[in-house]
C-alpha cells in the first residue's frame, strides 16, 4: 500500500473491482484503492471484509448506494473508527480525485470526493 | 390487506427488498423484526436513511411484533415482515399465527452452514426448524426476487 489514506471501494458484485481497476488504469496509480464486494456475504461478512481492508488505517470508504448492506457495514466501521469516513454514490471522478489527494486529512478528502462525484452528474 | 411477505434475509433492508420486492408488491410498509436494531436508535436512524418515501419502515422486537401482528394484517397498505434469521421468524410464527408462507431471500455463509442455493446457506438445525414449520402448515420457499422461480424447501435439503 502507498502512504496516506486508504480508499476502500465497497459495492455490489463485480462493481468495486471494476471501478478500482479503471481508476488505476486512468491514473496510472495503483495501491491506493482496495475493492470490496458484497458477493455471497451477509451483513457480518461484509463488515469483516471492510474491516480487513481498512485494517485500522485512516480511510475513506466509498459505497455504491446510500442504503443497503454495503452502506450499513461501512457506517458501522465509521462509527467504530473515527478515522474512517464514508462517501456514497461512488463513481470514477470521485475515485480519481481521491487517488491524487489521499495525503490530505480524511474528512477533507471525503468532502472533496463527494463534491467531485456530485459535480460529475450532469445532463448535457 | 394482510402482510404479503414474510421474509428471512440477513442483509435486512437492501435493494432486493426495497426495490425488487417493494415495487411489484406495492409495499406500504416494512417491519424490521430484529431485537438488536430495535434496541438501537443509531441503527434505526441508519436503516431509515435507505428507505424510499413511499415505504414506511417500522421496527419491532419479538414481543412488539407479536403484539402488533393482527393490526398490521388489518391495515389497508401491503406490508412485509423481515427478519435476519430463521430462528427469529420461527419464534414469531410460533407465537403469532397465522403465517401462511415464509420466503427465504438471503441467508449467507457462516460456520456450520452449508450451501443450498447461491443465496441460501443453512445449518442442519435451521433446516429442521424450517421443516417443522412447513409440516405445521407454513409453506417455505427460497426466492431472492419475484422474477426468479421459488424453490421449495425440499429442494434445499
Amino acid at each position: 500500500m502507498s502512504e496516506g489514506l486508504r480508499g476502500v471501494v465497497v459495492a455490489h458484485g463485480a462493481l468495486a473491482g471494476a471501478l478500482v481497476q479503471e481508476a488505476e488504469r486512468i491514473s496510472g496509480q495503483s495501491g491506493v484503492l482496495i475493492p470490496v464486494s458484497n458477493e455471497d456475504g451477509g451483513r457480518e461478512e461484509i463488515e469483516r471484509r471492510i474491516a480487513a481492508a481498512v485494517d485500522g488505517h485512516p480511510s475513506v470508504v466509498f459505497v455504491d448506494m446510500p442504503c443497503g448492506s454495503c452502506f450499513f457495514a461501512a457506517m458501522h466501521q465509521a462509527r467504530e473508527h473515527p478515522g474512517v469516513k464514508v462517501v456514497t454514490g461512488v463513481n470514477l471522478p470521485m475515485l480519481l480525485d481521491f487517488v491524487y489527494n489521499h495525503a490530505m486529512p480524511a474528512e477533507e478528502v471525503a468532502e472533496r470526493a463527494a463534491v467531485k462525484g456530485t459535480d460529475a452528474i450532469r445532463k448535457p | 390487506m394482510p402482510i404479503v411477505l414474510y421474509r428471512v434475509d440477513d442483509r435486512l433492508v437492501h435493494g432486493q427488498v426495497v426495490i425488487g420486492w417493494g415495487k411489484p408488491l406495492n409495499l406500504g410498509f416494512i417491519v424490521l423484526l430484529d431485537d438488536a436494531v430495535y434496541a438501537s436508535e443509531w441503527e434505526r436512524d441508519l436503516y431509515r436513511m435507505g428507505m424510499p418515501p413511499d415505504i414506511e419502515l417500522r421496527f419491532a422486537d419479538l414481543a412488539e411484533a407479536i403484539r402488533q401482528h393482527p393490526a398490521w394484517q388489518a391495515e389497508p397498505a401491503n406490508g412485509m415482515v423481515l427478519t435476519a434469521d430463521v430462528a427469529t421468524m420461527a419464534a414469531f410464527r410460533q407465537a403469532s399465527p397465522p403465517v401462511g408462507r415464509i420466503n427465504l431471500g438471503g441467508i449467507h455463509h457462516k460456520p456450520g452452514r452449508t450451501p443450498r442455493l447461491p443465496y441460501v446457506y443453512l445449518s442442519e438445525e435451521e433446516y429442521r426448524t424450517l421443516e417443522t414449520m412447513q409440516l405445521a402448515g407454513t409453506e417455505v420457499t427460497a426466492q431472492d426476487l419475484p422474477t426468479t422461480q421459488p424453490v421449495p424447501l425440499e429442494g434445499l435439503r
